[in-house]
């Protein structure tokens, strides 16, 4: 602690030279924390996917869709506990940009499958009660600032009325939290049987299956028994892990992953070249004083903490300041209206911000340290 | 002054020899001294004598390359570069020609660096930089930067460090050398005063006869080797 001061007095030697250094390690740490959200959104589906459930859609495309009457058949393949079917709305609150999911389903079977979903008895039964009732996320309520009861018109774009209207109106019965930070509370639920009776064609099919499997062990023995139960028929199946056919939606932008740990590390290797000349120069300018610092008694390995000390510092500010600022962009919500229901930045991204600023301080600091440490005091205080 | 209780550095037969790619250059040739303890020695020569490597060398700043160098009964030319710092630390104070202070630490600050390497509390180190700093009359300096200072006050700067931990030896390597004649006359009043009042032993190499004359006594360097009288 005692030599805190000299460190911090070194770094205010060059205030320009610091203040730009920090700057871009700032900005590095928070295109880092801001991009760890990013890839948090496009991942978190996958992470609170259960290991129990598989989906269960068409073999040539999800946009195909596969008869209601599979379900029955699905739930008497052995190894399956339960079925589920649900279908894609694509309707539009308002404007395109509003966008939140909106999927058919039957509420208890919805219930039964998703336990992360958490709603209250109350509202379960005025879900149940209630024909045209819809069950929404809180994080949509929240977004549009609805209430309970609210009558919300959607316009369909794929499923138009039987009266040949494009506008469905559903009345919020009930709302559901997530039972874990990552959960989804973006998603618009309402009742497979007014769907089913109110649209103007498609009666009888639905997009998907979430199917819940006895032992999580088996989920590829049973995908592949369903698939092959339905092999050879008009319709065929293709069954995976709810986690895969998750990452299979995201993969469709990109190996988003791959995109963002790449710009992160050309950003990375950049500030650590910046990162590593400020600390050279800063050694290189101040050979005599580390020669002086020497010669009054500091040990060779005393010397090397003092630069790695310094170039910790310099990192340790600039990171945390950056990270700081990416929490508190974060905070401020999804950036894309709707795109990203679960955006915010994990622990262990902060903890690996954590992690990468002590590595950069190191690898910064390491060459310039070790020069000061082998430094020879006499030749030095001759320069 | 044969007498080995009242002498505090013996240089016994040293060499010391500098590489400078395939050539060597031999500064010092089976060099002798020794040194009183309470003495104040100026040390003169031409440029290139080897006064200062000598005064490293009895600083423990340099090793030589043969012989030994003894303080206080101590052979500091066989401690390991962990132990010579420690060493350092605790038996040397250094004074050196451009002061070689931190221009980022205040006067209090400087003075208070060598007392980081010591377990004394942060209070403790803040009284002794001060009485430090008051012993060279630079107490209402102490919170100013080495670039307010004038020459002469940064010289008693860097004496308040070279004293601040109560040394056995203070080695000054032209202290005089970048000021004025009234700063320099100011600086070595101080070295006298501590050498007298203190009982400090004192070693300046200067190339200054009027310094030298403040000196108990003074020995000449030539050619890598000593002598009381001054070789043209």
């Amino acid at each position: 602690m005692k030599y805190l001061y000299l460190i911090f007095s070194n770094l205010k030697r060059k205030k320009l030279r610091t203040g730009l250094t920090l700057l871009s390690i700032m900005v590095a740490f928070l295109l880092f924390g801001y991009l760890a959200a990013i890839r948090q959104a496009f991942e978190a589906g996958v992470e609170v996917a259960g290991a129990d459930r598989l989906i269960v859609r068409h073999k040539v495309s999800i946009i195909r869709l596969l008869p209601q009457s599979y379900e029955a058949r699905i739930e008497r393949i052995d190894g399956v506990d339960n079925a589920m079917a649900s279908t894609w709305f694509g309707g539009i609150y308002q404007e395109p940009k509003n966008f939140f999911a909106q999927i058919p389903v039957v509420p208890e079977e919805l219930f039964d499958m998703y336990p992360e979903y958490v709603v209250s008895d109350e509202g379960k039964a005025a879900w149940l009660a209630t024909r045209t009732g819809a069950l929404v996320g809180r994080g949509t309520m929240e977004r549009f600032g609805w209430k309970l009861g609210d009558r919300i018109p959607i316009n369909a774009t794929i499923w138009g009325k039987k009266d040949g209207g494009q506008t469905w109106e559903f009345d919020i019965a009930a709302i559901y939290d997530g039972a874990e930070k990552g959960t989804d509370t973006s998603q618009f639920f309402f009742r497979y049987d007014y769907f089913d009776e109110t649209r103007a064609n498609g009666q009888g099919l639905v997009g998907w299956y979430t199917v819940r499997v006895a032992n999580p062990d088996k989920a590829a023995e049973v995908a592949s028994a369903i698939d092959a139960e339905f092999a050879n028929s008009p319709e065929e199946t293709k069954s995976e892990p709810e986690g895969a056919f998750i990452q299979g939606f995201a993969n469709q932008i990109g190996n988003i992953a791959f995109i963002i740990v790449s710009i992160m590390s050309a950003v990375f290797f950049t500030i650590l070249l910046v990162a590593g000349n400020t600390m050279a120069y800063t050694v290189r300018e101040r050979t005599n004083e580390l020669a002086v610092l020497k010669a009054i008694g500091f040990t060779d390995r005393g010397v090397l903490g003092l630069v790695l000390g310094e170039s910790l510092a310099l990192t340790l500010v600039g990171g945390v300041l950056g990270l700081g600022l990416a929490m508190l962009l974060v905070s401020m919500g999804d950036p894309t209206d709707g795109s990203f229901p679960v955006f915010y930045l994990p622990t262990r991204s902060l903890l690996l911000g954590l992690v990468l600023i002590v590595a950069m301080a190191f690898i910064a600091g390491i060459l310039p340290a070790l020069q000061a440490q082998r430094l020879q005091i006499a030749d030095a205080l001759r320069r | 002054m044969k007498d080995g209780k009242d002498t505090l550095v013996r240089v016994s037969g040293v060499d010391k020899i500098f590489k400078r790619g395939s050539e060597e250059i031999h500064v010092l040739g089976g060099l002798d001294l020794e040194i009183p303890r309470g003495d104040f020695l100026a040390l003169m020569g031409p440029s290139g004598s080897g006064k200062s490597t000598l005064l490293n060398l009895i600083g423990g700043l340099d090793r030589p390359s043969e012989g030994a160098v003894e303080i206080d009964g101590q052979r500091i030319d066989q401690l390991s570069d962990r132990k010579l710092a420690g060493w350092r630390a605790r038996h040397v104070g250094l004074v050196f020609q451009f002061y070689n202070l931190m221009p980022v630490l205040t006067a209090q600050k400087n003075v208070e660096l060598p007392l980081l390497l010591t377990k004394l509390s942060k209070a403790e180190r803040n009284k002794r930089a001060a009485l430090a700093l008051d012993i060279v009359g630079l107490s209402h300096r102490a919170g100013h930067y080495p670039r307010q200072l004038s020459g002469g006050e940064q010289q008693r700067t860097g004496i308040a460090r070279a004293i601040v931990t109560d040394p056995t030896l203070l080695l000054c390597d032209e202290p005089t050398g970048d000021l004025d004649r009234k700063s320099g006359d100011e600086v070595l009043d101080l070295l006298q005063a501590l050498n007298k009042e203190q009982g400090k032993t004192i070693i300046m190499v200067t190339h200054d006869i009027h310094a030298a004359a403040r000196a108990n006594r003074t020995l000449y360097l030539n050619k890598g080797q000593l002598s009381t009288e001054a070789v043209d």
